[in-house]
């Protein structure tokens, strides 16, 4: 039990430590020859090492690079320092220590030389040279001091760490290591750097050498070679970017391989994380970004429009560590259904069958992750007697936010396929009744099949768009609303999204899921004994789908943003680009598959404290004196108009102001009922996007008649005398006319206009 | 949805006894509330009276299920029972078969059971009678009608079938489309 391992992660092991030592000699010979005719030199796993901590201890200063000589050193290595002595020592026998003292003394005897030669050297050398010293540090755990050295010839780089295990080299080995010593420490150092940069660069494939190397460049002081290194390092990005068109005609002719490309993408971090010390002059940021954006699309095959949305919302360090956890799936989780076994049984039957699992985690009772597993885990005798539900850990959130209480009516409006109801039956203990709603008819049948299997007696399953849901029933204790959405938390689960989704799909999820949210916050019951709240939630990371919609609801009616009760997890924006939220939106929350390894979530709990809903914002005069004559929401259907569309508001508004007046009653009743009956025809069961272009109509017509208001006189009982000719047309065309009313409007002629003020004049006065 | 008329509580009644016997009741008159069965799309479906309030809200064409579907009425208005029922049927079996570790999955494929498979089985279990199956952990896997009556079973050679094979747990991946 408790084993981490994660079998999708698969931890190369590279030669194990003895493998060295059983080369013979002659191996070794080959080796260096080849190292001295090719350029590339290949350094070794210590070599590696010793490369980045030589560029991290080179950040250090001066003084202390002196002074921890002293602290490595014991008493006895302290004598060798001097290095005339220590090259006396050649001759002294060769110590029959493991390849990794030979190592370490190997630094010491680099370091010392390098404390010789550090005039000739600069500072590069010192610091390499406490690189290696803090490098030999680490490494010192069988350094017997009193052993004897071998000189290996001081090496800087990471040439050195070529050599051999531990088995003396013959002179002429040793002689062509001083040789290339030599040459490397010619003050021409920059080519080397530059050699020396690119080896670290193309063959390292680590962050830390480059940024290491990098750093180690910009950090020094206005040095010849620095410079030089700098300019060469430099010239690598910009190798990448040398006239675009040359370039980018080149990269569309050959194919780029993808670690050439990958190579790059980090390279361009992260010269734009440090981008006033690493730019490169006359180059714009803007240049950078553009190269990086091309480059993570075709790395992580996204298109344009999702990378710039994720670069936007992630800083650059976090972007690769989202679009790598995308890559690769989260681990599979089950949930315990509690109603009919407990999670220790539960374990303890798999593990019987071969299933390798642990608690998900702290914050769940119910949750298991399944590591890997001898028999399909969807298919046990367990599954099928409805012990557990294949459930994301993410899906677990929004349940636990509601934390729904027994005896309670509950309402979840996009319950396909079933686990958050299931979830929400278990915590209630079949108690209550629960309405699961789906718009899919296709996806009920998963509902009502993981309700029968897991025992779940309370539930109703109906198939009614969720935007109806007061209409048909209303007063509901909780609601949870796990909207449909763009799906871009979950692209591990469906790569199809990468390159699918573009603005207006984003859009049109927004609008949607903004509709539904209203219609759910219509349902909920304000006055509930021991409710009265929504959790809406998503499984995408874009603000426009979560900040912004969970914004406008807080805007368009009487409820408020509570914590989830969810301690874990980022907190939501509370302003993002231009835009500005509710600050309460703090107490929403994020989830990302590369920092809390589940998949991409967002969870708002609102709670709701008045039944009234808000007419349309007071932009419009005339609706300044309805705005007290807000209209109650009762169970009735013909008094809530639970669209976003204003205009219907403001009528329904005006129907209620109106119907104080005397002569106007049965008009603007008709009114009413008429505005209603419309906006059911509107709402069919039928194909979303048809709704949506209704919808859309809808908001031209809002659009339209917001213009109208704004263009004529702000004289309030134009308005309704518009709208009353309006609902008479209604009448006539009941039924018929799906147009808008404003079309209706714009063919009122001046001179029934005129009367209808006369009229309407007459009914004021009476 | 519509209440159950006479002839239908009579034919579902029948077919519930042959697996519970008189426990029926029990399932009718339960200590926290009534329960009662309603009629929707030739479907049977049991539920609390507090639900089927609520319930009555729905539309007929956008409800698709209440409660716990028990089986259905086919054509010629034989009710059938399914798997979905398993969960009510269980505590109340009159009959109980146990099936070994081996020919679980076999049965969970919709297999019938062989006497090879066969662990325990109840007393006095007549020819025909509808039975509950069990897994050796008693966990509910599905129901059928026994073949052989008890005293037989003990007789008879290993791969004779000893449980017509009638519903099991499996079918919830297998038919799921069919349980609505």
């Amino acid at each position: 039990m408790g084993r981490k391992l994660d079998p999708t992660n698969k931890v190369k092991r590279g030669p194990g430590r003895k493998s060295r030592k059983q080369q013979g000699a002659e191996t070794e010979l080959v080796k260096f020859i080849k190292d001295e005719e090719t350029e590339p030199k290949r350094l070794s796993s210590r070599g590696r090492k010793r490369a980045a901590k030589r560029v991290q201890t080179s950040k250090k200063p001066k003084d202390a690079a002196k002074e921890q000589p002293k602290k490595g050193f014991t008493d006895e290595n302290s004598k060798w320092l001097k290095p005339v002595k220590r090259k006396r020592k050649l001759d002294e026998p060769e110590s029959e220590d493991d390849s990794d003292e030979h190592w370490e003394e190997d630094d010491d005897e680099n370091e010392e030389e390098q404390q010789e030669q550090k005039g000739e050297k600069g500072k590069k050398g010192s610091k390499l040279a406490v690189k290696e010293m803090e490098d030999e540090e680490d490494e010192e755990d069988d350094d017997d001091d009193e052993e004897l050295v071998d000189d290996y010839g001081t090496l800087e780089d990471g040439s050195g760490e070529e050599e051999s295990d531990g088995e003396e080299l013959l002179p002429i080995e040793r002689a062509a290591k001083k040789a290339k010593k030599q040459k490397e420490t010619l003050p021409l150092g920059s080519d080397d750097d530059d050699d020396d940069d690119e080896e670290e660069e193309e063959e390292d494939d680590d962050d830390d050498d480059d940024d290491d190397e990098d750093g180690e460049e910009k950090k020094s002081d206005e040095d010849m070679e620095e410079e030089d290194t700098v300019q060469a390092n430099m010239d690598e990005m910009d190798l990448f970017r040398l006239p675009g068109a040359e370039e980018s005609e080149k990269e569309g002719i050959l194919p780029l391989d993808l670690k050439t490309i990958h190579q790059r993408i980090k390279d361009n971090i992260d010269v734009l994380c440090n981008f006033s010390t690493k730019r490169e002059e006359g180059k714009e940021r803007a240049e950078y970004v553009s190269l990086l954006k091309k480059d993570l699309c075709m790395y992580y095959s996204y298109n344009n429009f999702l990378i710039e949305k994720l670069m936007d919302l992630f800083p650059l360090s976090e972007l690769v560590d989202f679009l790598e956890a995308n890559e690769i799936q989260r681990p599979v989780t089950i949930r315990t259904n509690t109603l009919k076994t407990r999670r220790r049984d539960l374990a303890q039957a798999l593990i019987n069958r071969g299933v390798n699992l642990d608690p998900l985690g702290k914050w769940s009772k119910v949750g298991l992750v399944i590591y890997d597993s001898s028999v399909p885990v969807g298919a046990t005798p367990e599954y099928l007697s409805g012990q557990y539900m294949l459930q994301g850990a993410s899906s677990f959130l929004p349940v636990m936010a509601l934390s729904p209480q027994e005896g309670e009516l509950v309402l979840d409006m996009s319950s396909a396929p079933g686990g958050k109801t299931t979830y929400i039956a278990q915590l209630m203990r079949n108690t209550g009744v629960i309405v699961a709603n789906d718009a899919n008819a296709d996806r009920l049948k998963s509902v009502v099949g993981n309700i029968h299997r897991l025992g779940v007696t309370n539930t109703v399953v109906s198939n009614y768009d969720g935007r109806q849901f007061p209409k048909v029933m209303g007063g509901f204790d909780r609601v949870l609303l796990d909207a449909p959405c763009s799906g871009t938390g979950v692209i591990a689960k469906d790569p199809a999204v990468k390159t699918s989704k573009d603005d207006a799909d984003i859009h049109r999820s927004a609008h949607l899921q903004k509709e539904l949210l209203l219609s759910a916050i219509d349902s909920v019951n304000a006055e509930s004994s021991s409710g009265g709240y929504l959790v809406y939630c998503t499984c995408s990371i874009m603000v426009e789908e979560n900040e912004w919609v969970v914004d406008y609801a807080l805007k368009k009616r009487n409820v408020k943003l509570v914590p989830t009760g969810l301690d874990f997890g980022k907190e939501g924006f509370t302003r993002f680009k231009e835009r500005r939220f509710h600050p309460t939106l703090r107490l929403s929350r994020r989830f990302y598959p590369h920092s809390h390894n589940m998949d991409g979530f967002f969870v708002a709990k609102f709670k709701k404290f008045s039944n009234v809903i808000p007419t349309a914002p007071t932009g419009k005069e005339e609706e300044s004196a309805d705005a007290p004559d807000a209209t109650v929401v009762p169970d009735s259907p013909e008094e809530k108009p639970s669209k976003s569309d204003t205009t219907k508001k403001t009528v329904a508004g005006k129907a209620g102001s109106l119907k104080g007046k005397s002569q106007a009653n049965g008009m603007t009743a008709k009114k009413a009922e008429n505005v209603k009956p419309k906006g059911k025809k509107d709402l069919p069961a039928g194909p979303k996007k048809e709704k949506m272009a209704k919808m859309d109509g809808k908001t031209v017509e809002g659009a339209k008649a917001k213009k109208k208001t704004a263009s004529k006189t702000a004289d309030g009982t134009k308005e309704q005398k518009a709208d009353k000719k309006d609902s008479s047309r209604f009448e006539k065309k009941q039924g018929i006319n799906k147009k808008s009313p404003m079309k209706a409007k714009k063919r009122i002629g001046k001179n029934k206009f005129r009367k209808l003020k006369v009229l309407l004049g007459k009914q004021d006065v009476e | 949805m519509r209440p159950l008329t006479e002839e239908e509580t009579k034919t579902m009644f029948e077919k519930l006894s042959k697996y519970i016997g008189e426990n029926i009741k029990l399932l009718v008159d339960r200590p926290d509330g009534t329960f009662c069965f309603r009629l929707h799309n030739d479907r049977v479906y049991y539920m609390s009276e507090k639900i089927l309030k609520l319930a009555t809200n729905i539309s007929r064409d956008k409800l698709v299920s209440v409660g716990t579907c028990f089986g259905k009425f086919t054509k010629t208005i034989k009710f059938r029972l399914h798997i979905t029922a398993l969960d009510f049927l269980a505590p109340y079996a009159k009959f109980k078969v146990w099936v070994k570790p081996g020919a679980e999955q076999s049965f969970l494929y919709g297999n019938h059971v062989l006497k090879s498979g066969l662990g325990r089985i109840t007393e006095n279990t007549q020819q025909y009678q509808g039975v509950v199956v069990y897994s050796m952990a008693d966990v509910p896997l599905g129901f059928g009608v026994a073949a052989k009556n008890t005293q037989e079973c003990r007789r008879v050679d290993p791969m004779s079938i000893v449980v017509f094979h009638q519903a099991d747990v499996g079918e919830f991946i297998r038919n799921e489309d069919t349980l609505t």
